[in-house]
């Protein structure tokens, strides 16, 4: 058995465009450790809470994403996630 | 041919545009626009959401700079963005950390050097593209952005064309190698002279690659010059009417050629330029109108560097480093005295493109002294000081040296191209620039014994690393949740242009490194006496570079 799959949700920031988790509550963290989990059966759920609000709604293309926890820290299932989550896996020019 | 005073116009309309576009974001960060509503106008503003952030995409007419139009995007790197941009293979920028809140002022601050992001997107047509060497080269028959300009004018906002099957990219090019990739572009036009020594156009139309690679096929051998918009019109009018709108994998110019068959597709585009009557006319491109615009394009007034030869040979014979950054970056100039010098943006090791502000100020002050305020953006993504006299070549070597813009391997393995890929790209199917970085780390080695190899890596099969038209192509995809990578042989985008042939199964990230080193084992083992990759290929085929794979497995 592999570790359990949580779900959370996930978005771009209106304003900058930063990547941002739904934290509840009409709340969002650019931590990922921050995210509120769920389980399965609960991530239609979360997904139409994070959706709601009025306008503008802070989190462009609110999406749900699978994600495992290990130890502390939370780390998404797909290596896009994973990147969204950690930024680009390479140095650039601006250091 | 009515031209309009493009001067005039554009700073209006842009600064109309920009007030425009402020207010519209204006009221998406108020909440009166909701996503759906504002998604195309920032995408006409040349504005997407990437992974991490929103990506500003400006384009930069047929590659050509000023040194003040550096300035203004390094300003950009630097206040608004993390103090660096990223060359494109269609000789745009792009900035990948740009905060939605702030576009208005860097659209206002751009509009000031003449640049904009608009129509980036959509299906419209796209940035012309060129030769980087115009206006330079010795061996063009004549500069090819005048007509650049001149095709920019007509398609710009054209009421006929402004809402096309999909997107639409021109290219042009005046050297008898083609350095602008022109049979992978939509429509293409090569400026050639015939028997009797009259200008006129070779006209490609149907080219792309993405999911369907298809290479353009020449339309009409020679179009004489001044009925060049007119014909090009017809070719238009042609995809306008019968390009598919109903299926967006087959809405590309590529595919209704392909599905008509280039016979077919001529004759109705020969029937549609027969028809025109007055429009024809209307379309002329009279001497008086090219040569008008060629005084915008006038050459710098070169100074007397007859002499230059004797000091360059000096520093060539004193300073091998020097002598072997000459051989690979510095390319023939028509004027006595002069070069062509291509500044590498791929330091192995370093990110593909990406130029830091830094760099870009440095750049413009050298083109400020030393190239007539002059830089081009290649597809390549290197950069070029196209005017440089050669006695000011040791000098200009030792600065580009100081800030990591002396990397000897234009035309080498390390000078690789490469998209964004998964590390920025929402699109993304797997990184791209890791695999580029490990490649030209490793190969850069033996880069000189290997000789004029392109390396060319997309993260997706949108294929804007261009994969498919490399020596040694490689895509990134995702396979079971992990990258894996497809590789391809003897594709070339050059007056040859081909498409690369499949060696095996996709491999993994690791084995990337491995597997293009045995190919070119391959190739090293097999060529003849002044072949290049692509020749060799043509002679033996795909089945000796499949064979070595094989056995590795
Ligand atoms: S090829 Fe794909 S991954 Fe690369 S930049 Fe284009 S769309 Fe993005």
């Amino acid at each position: 058995m592999g570790d359990p799959v949580f779900r959370l949700v996930t978005g771009n920031r209106l304003r900058d465009g930063k990547v941002i988790y739904f934290v509840g509550a009409g709340v969002w963290t650019p931590l990922i450790a921050e995210a509120r989990l769920v389980e399965e059966w609960d991530g239609a759920a979360l997904l139409a809470e994070a959706q709601a609000g009025p306008p503008p709604h802070p989190a462009i293309a609110p999406t749900l994403i699978e994600a495992t926890r290990d130890g502390e820290r939370v780390v998404p299932v797909t290596l896009r996630d994973r990147i969204r989550a950690g930024g680009p896996t390479i140095a650039y020019a601006g250091g | 041919m009515a031209l309009y005073r493009y001067d005039e116009f554009d700073r209006k309309f842009l600064e109309e545009r920009v007030a425009q576009y402020r207010d519209q974001v204006r009221r998406r960060l108020a909440g009166q626009l909701s996503e759906d509503e504002f998604r195309s106008l920032r995408l006409m503003n040349g504005l997407y959401l990437q992974l991490h952030a929103y990506m500003l995409r400006i384009s930069i007419p047929y590659g050509t700079l000023s040194s003040a139009q550096l300035r203004g995007l390094a300003h950009v790197a630097r206040r608004w963005d993390k103090g660096y941009g990223h060359f494109t293979t269609r000789q745009n920028i792009q900035y990948h950390w740009i905060r939605l809140e702030d576009t208005p002022d860097i659209l206002a601050h751009l509009a000031t050097v003449q640049l904009h992001g608009i129509q980036t997107s959509g299906n419209s047509f796209r940035n012309i593209t060129t030769d980087p060497f115009a206006g330079a080269a010795a061996d063009e028959i004549e500069d090819p952005r005048p007509y650049g300009e001149i095709v920019r004018q007509w398609s710009a906002l054209h009421p006929e064309f402004s809402f096309l099957p999909r997107k639409f990219k021109i290219v042009l090019n005046a050297a008898p190698d083609d350095r602008a990739a022109v049979k992978i572009h939509d429509l293409g036009l090569n400026l050639r002279r015939n028997e009797k020594g009259e200008l006129g156009f070779e006209v490609l139309v149907g080219g792309g690659l993405g999911r369907t690679p298809i290479l353009a096929q020449t339309v009409r051998d020679f179009v004489p010059r001044r009925d060049v918009l007119a014909y090009i019109t017809a070719c238009l009018r042609v995809y306008n009417q019968y390009g598919r709108r109903d299926n967006l994998f087959k809405s590309r110019v590529k595919i209704l050629v392909q599905s008509l068959g280039i016979e077919k597709y001529r004759q109705e585009v020969e029937a549609e330029y027969a028809a025109m009557g007055v429009e024809r006319e209307e379309l002329d491109l009279p001497d008086a109108v090219v040569a008008a615009m060629q005084a915008q394009f006038a050459a710098p007034s070169y100074p007397d560097a007859s002499g230059d030869e004797a000091e360059l040979n000096q520093a060539l014979a004193a300073e091998p480093d020097f002598a072997r950054w000459v051989k690979y970056n510095v390319k023939p100039h028509k004027a006595a005295g002069h070069a062509i010098v291509v500044v590498s943006l791929k330091q192995p090791g370093k990110v593909t493109g990406d130029c830091s502000a830094s760099q870009m100020e440095l750049l413009a002050e050298l083109a400020d002294r030393l190239s007539f305020g002059e830089i081009r953006i290649t597809h390549d993504q290197n950069m070029v000081l196209p005017h440089v006299r050669k006695a000011a070549l040791y000098d200009l070597w030792l600065q580009l040296g100081a800030a990591g813009l002396a990397t000897p391997n234009i035309g080498l393995a390390s000078d690789i191209i490469c998209c964004p890929g998964m590390d920025y790209c929402s699109l993304a199917t797997a990184r791209s620039i890791p695999i580029a970085q490990a490649l030209a780390t490793n190969l850069a080695q033996r880069e000189q014994e290997i000789g004029p190899l392109q390396i060319k890596i997309s993260g997706c099969i949108n294929a804007c690393g261009h994969h498919h038209v490399g020596h040694i192509g490689i895509l990134g995809l995702e396979k079971n949740g992990a990258e894996s990578y497809q590789i391809t042989v003897g594709g070339s985008d050059n007056a040859q242009a081909a498409l690369g042939g499949i060696v095996g199964p996709a491999v993994a990230a690791h084995e990337v490194t491995a597997t293009v080193d045995r190919l070119i084992d391959v190739y090293l083992r097999l060529r003849r006496d002044g072949e290049q990759f692509p020749d060799t290929y043509r002679r033996v085929g795909l089945a000796p570079f499949k064979e070595a794979l094989v056995v590795a497995r």
